[in-house]
């Protein structure tokens, strides 16, 4: 039972996105398409996974002096093999993605929790949390990579939805959706969404105004 | 000359880290809420990459890339898998290198300094440095301006956040927006006003 909240609860409650501002760097610039983002989500819940696994079964080991470090070098090692699995298998997507991959060693959704989770709890927790970090991450991309895609192109995994004009339908891709900018804008628009339903989520003010005084007659 | 010149120019604000191409966004959302510490933060950025890119670019040439090894007779090995592993070890132990130096010559400049140099271990923006000058097979005078220019270009993205973050403390946002939301649609403004470099003709 604790076990399926652990999974569940980052999903949502304790999104690693939007409400902790980890790992944003890769969420944005892989989501100009779908498929982009489901081999990115994939990838970094292996890797998210096994490197929760790794560290929780070796945390009575590891001298907390050198913690960080080993902790880089497994996650590193670990996307080595993804990022070698994906240039062997899926070798355009690994050339579209480019350096994106590797990143995902700096990323922070991986070391936040291995540092924050792994390193106090027992295998299995580990890789419920490890798993439901990862999910909470995709569900961001997913959500970025279709929208993006649809108002960009007017495809979802390249198959047409809506009608583009050039095909003689009546849609006209919005080119914005495939640049930076827009990237930002969904990301706020999804974080103000979400804040607005979960009020519990929302940033205190580090400070207030001072209501105005009345005015002297 | 003149294409340095243009390197510089297009790595600092054409493909403007955080910006553009979305790398080192983590700290840029994070420590973006006072100009002083903004300042601090770029300066630090620049500093790291100008060491790290064109160290990296020394030793992805002479040890890692396909054939750095065929005065050895081993004119087949590629070991440019490991540059992963290699450009983080490296980023890793110049950050230790340069708080190590600084908290020896400039004590109290390393009280104030001396956490973001630890927190730039981690940085997309510095370890993409280096993974991007490997991918464009830069030489050593291009990967020194990239590494530049590009810490340059973060510096000058983070320090205009932050000022426009501190002007939001007069304004009435709606409940939801508060914090990490408006800032994520300040900086989609900003990356706006940067696409407009695209248009800038080099050299």
């Amino acid at each position: 039972m604790k076990l399926w909240a652990q999974v569940t609860d980052p999903i949502l409650h304790q999104n690693p996105v939007t409400l902790q501002i980890l790992g944003i760097c890769s969420a944005l610039a892989v989501t100009t398409t779908l498929a982009a983002a489901l081999t990115m989500s994939a990838a970094l819940t292996a890797v998210i996974i096994a490197a929760s696994g790794i560290i929780s079964l070796i945390r009575t080991h590891l001298p907390s002096s050198i913690r960080l470090i080993v902790q880089i070098i497994i996650v590193a090692s670990l996307v080595i093999v993804v990022d070698q699995f994906l240039q062997a298998f899926f070798y355009e997507m690994s050339q579209r993605l480019s350096v994106f991959v590797s990143l995902i060693a700096t990323n922070c959704v991986v070391l936040g929790r291995t540092e924050s989770f792994a390193l106090h709890n027992r295998p299995l927790p580990a890789m419920a949390d490890a798993l439901g970090n990862g999910l909470g991450y995709s569900a961001v991309l997913i959500i970025l990579g279709t929208m993006r895609e649809l108002f960009g192109r007017g495809t979802i995994m390249d198959i047409p939805v809506l009608p583009t004009i050039e095909q003689g339908g009546w849609f006209e891709p919005m080119n914005l959706m495939l640049l930076a900018p827009s990237a930002f804008f969904l990301l706020g628009g999804l974080v103000w969404a979400i804040r607005s339903w979960r009020t519990e989520q929302v940033e205190k003010l580090e400070y207030k105004l001072a209501p105005a005084e009345e005015p002297r007659r | 000359m003149n294409d340095l010149v243009a390197l510089f120019i297009s790595s600092a604000f054409i493909e403007n880290m955080p910006l553009t191409l979305f790398l080192g966004l983590c700290t840029f959302l994070a420590l973006s809420r006072r100009p002083g510490t903004a300042v601090w933060l770029g300066i630090a950025v620049i500093a790291v990459m100008g060491v790290t890119v064109p160290l990296n670019h020394l030793l992805y040439r002479y040890v890692l890339a396909p054939g750095a090894w065929a005065w050895a007779g081993m004119p087949d090995l590629d070991l440019s898998y490991l540059r992963l592993l290699t450009f983080i070890g490296v980023v890793a132990a110049a950050v230790q290198l340069v708080e190590m130096i600084m908290d020896r010559a400039m004590p109290a400049l390393f009280a104030t300094f001396g956490v973001f140099l630890s927190l730039l271990a981690v940085h997309c923006a510095i370890l993409g440095g280096s993974l991007f000058m490997a991918d464009r097979s830069y030489n050593l005078a291009q990967s020194a301006v990239f590494g530049l220019g590009a810490g340059t270009g973060f510096a000058v993205a983070v320090i205009m956040l932050s000022a426009i973050r501190r002007r939001l403390a007069y304004a009435d946002l709606p409940q939801g927006l508060q914090g990490l939301g408006i800032a994520f649609i300040l900086t989609g403004m900003m990356s706006l006003g940067f696409s407009t470099f695209a248009q800038v003709a080099l050299p």
